[in-house]
């Protein structure tokens, strides 16, 4: 038998076990963060993100000249099909009016993006709270939680029943025509949306074993709902969430193009902007595509970050 | 009185089923009246087969679920009836340590925060600082590192999480620990970790648990009582060590036999009772005895009309069987079912990497267990049975080692006999040998119907023999002759 | 020559930026006709990755496998794909640990038994359906003509791992995989699956070669056992030679460590130390040195070899193994 002391043979053992790096405390939301940061999909995401909102902050400082001056107003002949293309000084050519396109679309990036935040929070504020009264109904409330949490879902339901489309126009329709409306109605579009999301994820959640323990340390039901269930349900909400932004955007644009939006011509928005090249499309097709192609990649960048988030956050994948 | 005293519970689940407002359309009897006892500071094991209700047993004792019917009493205080709020408050007394250890800790708390919300919920400690010293105390007795506060449950290996969950019921200092298959999710080597810690923890604080697993030989470890609970009701109920000796419910004879036992020597001789068919619906139990369906020694009468209920057979042995008796003394035979040979038939023992001859002890063992099987007298079946083991495992130390195990049998043996009357212990001895035998005691690998021993002479012979008698005289079989008188 | 040869077997998974981790590190084994040989190990240890390794079933991507696998004397490594679907299903059939989730929950039990049957055996229409009646009834399903009808869900636990058998053993496979196929299953109902399987090799001379955690099973069925730790065989002998000479410590340890049944209450038990996780590669030394009560310098120096300390045909890697039994009760505590 080989002679050894003890604590060389512990040390040896130590030199070979250490290789694994120890973790300490790293919690589930920093772990899927780093995981965030090395994928590519959330980096190109991001990056368009940024850009997105980078030039809905300093556009309008930005664009040469003002977004609703008709100041090229000769130039151009809707009616004749005669129309200006991308050149020196109007780099993205002129609008139907004789405005600058490239000014326009810089200052247009804040109204949509103000469209998709904003929609999204009412879909998501709402949706929240009636995904948390009625998932907490549901897990803990026993028989009246789940008859009220019954009543609520049949409610939300009924919401999901309503085309979304005919809802917004609806909304439109007692509104009147303005970006507010817009707004509302993309996001009440969302609330079921988010309400089903959260309760359902509630719903997964409460029957997992540490409800159970935190139920029989005594903790009592609020704080079990509050602090076990809820940040647990979270995930599936925030990737909603970003994907919506997507969504919202072009639900926006879609409802702008209804002739909804904002008929203000001196607040220039993505979705308008299409709108009103439709009827030139065939004779000048670029006043379509700079805004389209605008929506299309600002959708993208959230997708791409969305589907990147619900990749980080999956608890299977963790490792 | 006992510290903790189930009477009657019952736990029906109603099938519910409607658009809006549910309609109950039947019942699940998850729980269909048990009534037991856990004296304080002793270990009660349930055990049964999945969808038996044991979790949902151990779950309603802390009102996790509805109680339907019947009275949980803990020291004096009635848990079924308390209000809600003073239920919650008395969960401090009554803690639980789940089966699977990752999902009982929340994957988004670090272990100092899953640890202090118990002593929150019942203000336990005037600050965290307080919470801190006593959990850092807590994770010592566990045997955690105190680094361990502010990690997450994904940063450690199973036993650890295991440990996690029982420091977790251990901080609220609770009077009873309800285990939920504490170790069936653990890898083999880490299950001794935790078997051995919840031991330790039991000597040292005095705690009463009720261990409930679906695996025999880890509830006869741990437990001083043991419960077999079959389609929602116990049908056996006796002290670990008798009810290995000698299971009288016929479910309890076939769950035995069907625990493999990794040793080939034991494994050889034992034989197994195979069932037939599958467990009835809890929805839709069978009338009469739950077990009748699946009873190899069902009998046209009783069993399936009228339903046993659960009665002292002596030694603290209760059983829920009609027949318990006939069935002990081979007067009944099998109706269904069928008794195996544990090991395959024609398993081939490899001569050259089989040496029996290499090392005298087992060369003696082996030889012995051959011939114990015809002459043994079946009082003494048990003991070289108990005895075998440490022979097997320590055979330099064979003889001292050996010693223990039978010395304790035998001090075990008269305090159970005491508590029968007289005449009936013979016959209990009787019987405690015939059980033996259709489980585990020692007979080549033939199926031999354990219950038709009259068919068989030299089996005959040794059942039906007065057994206070044979069984002092017997030793000469064993194999330590000296010390088994 | 037997049936199956594993000479070396290698399985490394890896590949896209994910560091490699070695699930199988040079196993070597053999089953004949008519034996039942056994894998042994907790999980992590490589006995699952073996099975599906020798079966074809591992996903293709950043796989790597090293070493042979010949079965009745044709290498499964170099076999073109289709030859290997061919040999699978009708010369080796494997049985899963999960009944429920390996069966097509939406297909009736008998066409998925009669889809087999035309696969591999040819067999057409009532034919195949009387044929599949026979198979269930063989395995002990009751009423067979009227489950063929049913559908997973409506068996329960066993009856589907009976209903999964019959189709392993649908067209007489000679070679039988049973990756821990009653783990799942209560205890009663798992000896009626260990009788039937102990029926199929003893009646059917078929091959069985079962992968288990479960030391219990092991013993009253395995003609050869081999106990794997983290992906190499570290101890392999018959089934009494090693349940009465543990030679190992990591197999010594278990056997120790494992409550049992017809064993006094009140002995403590000895249990290993740390996890699976502590464990050292096998190229610095003995994956199970960190754990280990036995350990020397001598461990912690490259892989131990096989040898055969004890006796002829049982092998152990080990520098420092356990040979005298009553110096290895001390060492644990």
């Amino acid at each position: 038998m080989a002679v050894a002391t003890k604590s060389e043979k512990i040390q040896r053992l130590a030199e070979l076990t250490a290789v694994s790096e120890t973790s300490t405390g790293a919690s589930l939301w920093r772990e899927a963060f780093r995981r965030l940061k090395s994928s590519k999909m959330a980096i190109v995401g991001a990056v368009i993100i940024v850009l997105f909102v980078l030039i809905a902050v300093v556009g309008p400082f930005l664009a040469p000249y003002s977004p609703s001056a008709q100041t090229w107003r000769g130039e151009v002949f809707p009616n004749q099909g005669k129309f200006v293309g991308a050149r020196d000084g109007n780099w993205f050519g002129l609008d139907h009016l004789g405005r600058d396109l490239f000014s326009r679309m810089l200052v247009g990036a804040r109204q949509t993006l103000l469209v998709g935040i904003v929609a999204t929070l009412i879909g998501l504020v709402a949706g929240f709270v009636i995904g948390i009264v009625s998932g907490a109904a549901a897990t803990l409330g026993g028989d009246t939680g789940r008859r009220i949490d019954s009543v609520i879902m049949r409610f939300i339901d009924m919401m999901l029943a309503l085309p979304s489309l005919l809802l917004a126009v609806s909304i439109a329709a007692v509104m009147g025509q303005s970006l507010t409306t817009v707004m509302i109605a993309v996001g009440v579009v969302q609330v079921p949306v988010f309400a089903r999301l959260l309760r359902g994820s509630m719903l997964a959640q409460g029957n997992a074993d540490y409800v159970l323990a935190a139920q029989s340390l005594g903790v009592r039901k609020r704080r079990i709902v509050l602090s076990q269930i809820l940040p647990n349900s979270l995930s599936p909400v925030i990737v909603q969430a970003t994907l919506s932004l997507a969504t919202a955007i072009i639900e926006a644009a879609a409802l702008s193009y209804l002739g909804l939006g904002n008929p203000d011509p001196a607040i220039p928005e993505w979705g308008v902007m299409l709108a009103q090249a439709q009827r030139f499309f065939s004779y000048a097709p670029a006043m379509a595509v700079y805004p389209a192609v605008g929506i299309i990649i600002t959708a993208l960048g959230f997708t791409l970050l969305g589907e990147a988030m619900r990749e980080a956050l999956d608890p299977k994948l963790r490792g | 009185m006992s510290l903790l005293e189930l009477d009657g519970v019952k736990v029906h689940f109603p099938i519910k089923k409607g658009l809006l407002f549910d309609r109950t359309v039947g019942h699940v009897y998850a729980v269909d009246g048990v009534s037991l006892k856990v004296e304080a500071g002793e270990t009660y094991g349930l055990v049964g087969e999945s969808g038996c209700g044991k979790t949902t047993l151990g779950r309603s004792v802390l009102r996790l679920v509805d109680i339907t019917e019947g009275s949980v009493v803990l020291d004096g205080t009635d848990l079924a009836k308390l209000p809600g709020e003073e239920m919650r408050r008395f969960r401090r007394r009554l803690q639980m340590v789940f089966q699977d250890p990752l999902g009982s800790l929340n994957p988004r708390q670090n272990i100092e925060s899953i640890l202090s919300e118990g002593m929150i919920a019942h203000g336990i400690g005037k600050d965290q600082e307080e919470r801190r010293e006593k959990i850092k105390a807590i994770l010592d007795k566990v045997g955690l590192p105190s680094n361990a506060l502010a990690r997450y449950p994904h940063e450690f290996s199973g036993g650890q999480r295991q440990r996690i969950g029982i420091a977790r019921a251990l901080v609220l200092e609770p009077d009873v620990i309800i285990c939920d298959e504490p170790v069936s999710a653990l890898d083999v080597s880490v299950q001794a970790q935790v078997i051995n810690l919840l031991e330790e923890l039991q000597e040292e604080l005095g705690l009463t648990y009720v261990v409930i697993a679906h695996d025999l030989a880890v509830v006869r470890h741990i437990s001083d009582t043991i419960g077999v609970m079959y389609l929602g009701s116990l049908v056996e109920e006796a002290p670990s060590d008798a009810l290995y000796a000698e299971p009288k419910h016929p479910y309890t004879k076939a769950l035995m036999s069907a625990v493999p036992v990794p040793d080939p020597e034991v494994e050889d001789k034992r034989e197994r009772i195979l069932l037939t068919g599958d467990l009835p619906s809890p929805a839709n139990p069978p009338t009469g005895c739950r077990f009748h369906t699946r009873c190899p020694w069902a009998q046209a009468e009783r069993c399936a009309t009228e339903r046993p209920q659960l009665r002292d057979v002596g030694g603290g042995h209760r059983v829920a069987c009609h027949y318990a008796e006939d069935i002990a003394s081979g007067k009944l035979t099998l109706t269904k079912g069928e008794v195996v040979s544990a090991t395959r038939e024609g398993v081939d023992d490899n001569p050259e990497t089989d040496t029996p001859a290499k090392i005298p002890a087992q060369a003696e063992k082996i030889s012995k267990a051959e011939k114990p099987a015809k002459t043994e007298k079946p009082a003494e079946a048990e003991k070289s049975a108990q005895a075998e083991k440490p022979v097997k495992a320590e055979k330099a130390e064979k003889a001292e080692k050996a010693e223990k195990p039978v010395k304790a049998e035998k001090a075990e043996k008269p305090a159970k006999a005491e508590g029968a009357e007289k005449p009936a212990e013979a016959e209990k001895a009787a019987e405690a040998a015939e059980g033996e035998k259709s489980v585990e005691a020692g007979k080549p690998a033939q199926a031999e119907k354990p219950a038709e021993a009259d068919d068989a002479p030299a089996e005959a012979e040794a059942s039906d023999a007065p057994a206070e008698a044979e069984a002092s005289d017997a030793p000469e079989a064993s194999e330590e002759p000296g010390k088994a008188v | 020559m037997s049936l199956l040869t594993v000479d070396e077997l290698t399985v490394t998974f890896g590949g896209r930026g994910r560091k490699e981790s070695r699930a199988v590190d040079g196993i070597s084994f053999e089953v004949d006709q008519g034996q039942v040989v056994g894998l042994v190990g907790e999980s992590g240890c490589g006995k699952s990755v073996t099975s599906l390794a020798l079966m074809g079933l591992l996903p293709a991507k950043g796989l790597t496998i090293g070493g042979r696998a010949e079965f009745d004397g044709t290498d499964l490594f170099t076999m073109s794909p289709s030859a290997r679907r061919d040999l699978r299903g009708s010369e080796m059939a494997m049985i899963f640990q999960d009944p429920l989730s390996s069966l097509n929950p939406v297909v009736p039990i008998g066409v998925q038994v009669t889809e087999i049957l035309e696969r591999h055996r040819g067999m057409k229409g009532e034919a195949a359906r009387k044929e599949a009646a026979h198979l269930l009834d063989r395995v002990g399903i009751p009423d067979p003509t009227r489950r063929l009808k049913e559908y997973p869900h409506q068996l329960s636990g066993g009856m589907r791992q009976r209903a999964l058998i019959a189709m392993a053993v649908a067209c007489a496979p000679r070679l039988l995989i049973a990756d821990e196929p009653t783990t799942a299953l209560d205890v009663t109902i798992q000896a009626q699956i260990l009788e039937l399987l102990k029926e199929l090799v003893d009646q059917e001379g078929t091959a069985l070669l079962m992968i288990t955690h479960d030391l219990g099973v092991v013993a009253g069925l395995c003609d050869q056992v081999n106990v794997l730790y983290a992906g190499k065989v570290v101890e392999s002998a018959g089934r009494r030679e090693l349940f009465a000479h543990p030679t190992h410590p990591y197999a010594h340890g278990l056997l120790g460590s494992i409550p049992r049944l017809d064993a006094p209450r009140g002995e403590p038990l000895n249990p290993i130390r740390g996890s699976i996780n502590d464990r050292i590669a096998w190229a610095d030394g003995c994956a199970f040195a960190p754990r280990c009560d036995r350990y020397e310098m001598g461990c912690l120096t490259g892989t131990p070899e096989l040898g055969e300390p004890r006796a002829a045909g049982h092998q152990v890697r080990c520098v420092n193994p356990v040979l005298d039994d009553a110096k290895a009760e001390e060492v644990p505590a």
